[in-house]
């Protein structure tokens, strides 16, 4: 079934969901790109979500989870409203990458995949994240910041806290 | 934002519209956008084929395949709808070339992808982007979105009657492994992301089992390009059987680190200390990874060599992505080793055991020797694994983690030898208490 009554999601978001579904020649080509925007949401996948994208693509709730379990970005418990993820990748490793990460755990007080307890920002050491010239860098949910120094880190994640940081979505 | 940069060494076709503001659909048609795609149209499918062939382009992803080639390798009649895919999973350490082109030129990816369309016979693109690029996946969006208004995409584009063509954007999730090419279909089928085994290859059975030609974003963003100039000015902007120029990205211990457009075949000497500024901080040269992180190294006195697929191949390693990243006189290199082995480990999709197997146990020695207590068999062991991995997967992905490991075992095992004797060379910045190189 391509659209659903009773969504749990924002009208947007069911509106690109409808939309999603119907683009491809397959409509389960639509499941990766549904679990991303169903986390830019919520936060993260919750059990919920997971049953109304299977109902959409009229898939198994199973095989949600299948497909789930296999990307780095996708996840079933909740982030920080600010997920922080610093890249230590060779390129950004080569120019402090390893200090801006031990920076942010010291600032925020957190490890790796951890959330501070307000529950404002998380934590995640990443991959490569595809700005390796601009080393080294780091991602606020899909913001990319660049050419960091401990003293950058300490500027973005002030903005962040205060509710000025960029945040695509 | 990535800073733009250039040098007067330069040979410029693929960035000729960056800094213009080309995203924007009337800069691009104001710089000649649109126009190789109607000269597409007007002359035909053996046109195209034959001015691709002519232009020796061949794969910026890093294999290096010739694009011409790939391109005729799809039946002319297929039952199936057949389908272009552009890879833009851009993943492979070192490498941040497309994101660039899609922040910059993302017009010429999708005029791109309706030359390959066009060539093939196909109806329907899909512009694959990695999920971590979401403010590019906006802009490529955009961008098509603009097309179609213009009526380039769609039915009947450029008013020429029974000409469709349709491009569907598409968002990754974080896989490294996508960035290959039949993970990639898994993907865009709504699957996880392992490998298909080859033969059948994609131009055959591919997307949906239809015949797929899937590119990388650089390669298929070069296409408009060699359709206005013509195949063998493209070719011969480059070196022997490596036609045109490609985007480098210099990264690590330079001074003027950047994606640098240069012709195939240039110096990688001179692209390191000419181009890129030499080693930062007056430091001394220690080794290059000149391709992304699964080409095997270089050491300081081998860079006298020139940056193709061929020259790459003699001197024992790859051209890969593009993606060079030079190390100083303070990186360790018992260090660097473990920490390139983890990404695969950590990116390793678990389908063909010697690559989930073989990259787990070559992380845990490495950990173990980098926090003290290895032995030099172990050295022997990593070599050992490295060895019975390459070649036996499906995919690349377990050749990826092989390679680089046997190179650096190889170059600087008396680095390995005196580091486990306690004589340890440069300057640690990690410790396996970090959760992407430790035991975790």
């Amino acid at each position: 079934m391509a659209t659903i009554a009773n969504s749990m999601f924002t009208a947007e978001t069911a509106a690109r969901f409808d939309s999603l579904a119907t683009i491809y020649p397959v409509k389960r080509s639509a499941l990766v790109p549904m679990l991303l925007y169903a986390q830019d949401e919520l936060g993260y996948v919750s059990e919920a979500a997971i049953q109304e994208i299977a109902q959409r693509l009229d898939l198994f709730d199973l095989d949600v989870r299948n497909v789930l379990s296999y990307y780095s970005m996708l996840r079933t418990k909740p982030a920080g409203k600010y997920n922080v993820q610093v890249c230590t990748n060779i390129s950004c490793m080569l120019r402090g990458g390893y200090e801006i990460l031990d920076h942010c755990k010291q600032k925020l007080g957190i490890g790796h995949k951890q959330v501070t307890p307000d529950g404002k920002f998380s934590l995640e050491e990443v991959e490569c994240i595809g700005a390796c010239c601009w080393a080294p860098a780091m991602q606020v949910n899909y913001d990319f910041h660049d050419d960091l120094t401990t003293i950058k880190v300490d500027a973005i994640l002030q903005d962040y806290a205060e509710g000025r940081g960029k945040d695509v979505r | 934002m990535p800073m733009l940069v250039s040098h007067p060494e330069e040979v410029i076709s693929l960035k000729r519209r960056f800094g213009q503001g080309a995203a924007d659909i009337d800069k691009y048609i104001e710089l000649d956008g649109y126009k190789a795609v109607q000269k597409a149209i007007a002359e035909g499918p053996e046109w195209i084929l034959t001015t691709m062939k002519a232009s020796g382009l061949r794969g910026r992803g890093g294999a290096g395949f010739p694009t011409g080639m790939k391109w005729s390798f799809v039946p002319k009649v297929s039952a199936k709808p057949k389908y272009v895919l552009v890879n833009g999973d851009e993943s492979e350490p070192g490498t941040c070339k497309d994101h660039v082109i899609f922040l910059e030129d993302p017009h010429a990816v999708i005029e791109g992808t309706m030359i390959a369309g066009l060539a093939i016979g196909s109806k329907l693109g899909f512009i694959y982007l990695r999920g971590e690029y979401r403010y590019l996946l906006k802009i490529v969006e955009k961008a098509v979105a603009d097309a179609y208004a213009k009526g380039y995409l769609g039915k009947n584009i450029f008013g020429n009657e029974g000409v469709d063509f349709d491009i569907i954007t598409q968002t990754g999730a974080g896989a490294y492994e996508v960035g290959e090419e039949s993970a990639l279909m898994e993907s865009l089928e709504g699957k996880r992301g392992v490998p298909r085994i080859k033969p059948p290859f994609p131009a055959v059975v591919g997307l949906y089992g239809g015949p797929t030609v899937i590119n990388n974003a650089e390669t298929i963003a070069a296409c408009p390009h060699i359709l206005l100039m013509g195949g063998e000015a493209y070719a011969k902007l480059g070196s022997e059987r490596n036609g045109g120029t490609r985007l480098f990205g210099i990264s690590g211990h330079v001074e003027r680190p950047g994606v640098y457009e240069l012709p195939m075949g240039y110096s990688l000497r001179k692209a390191i200390y000419d181009v890129a500024g030499g080693i930062k901080n007056g430091k001394r040269l220690k080794a290059v990874v000149p391709g992304g992180s699964s080409c095997p190294v270089l050491t300081a006195d081998e860079i006298d060599v020139g940056l193709d697929f061929d020259q790459m191949a003699k001197a024992g390693t790859m051209l890969g992505s593009g993606g060079i990243v030079v190390l100083d006189e303070t990186v360790s290199i018992v260090e660097f080793a473990l920490r390139v082995i983890s990404f695969y480990q950590h990116e390793s999709c678990g389908w063909c055991i010697p690559c989930r197997e073989g990259t787990d146990w070559i992380k845990k020695t490495l950990a173990r020797v980098y926090a003290g207590g290895g032995t030099k068999k172990d050295i022997d062991n990593v070599q050992y694994l490295a060895d019975n991995m390459m070649g036996r997967t499906f995919c690349p992905l377990g050749d990826a983690a092989a390679m680089p490991t046997l190179g650096f075992v190889k170059k600087f095992r008396k680095e390995f030898e005196d580091y486990i004797d306690g004589n340890r060379a440069g300057t640690p910045v990690m410790t396996t208490e970090h959760d992407l190189v430790g035991a975790h």
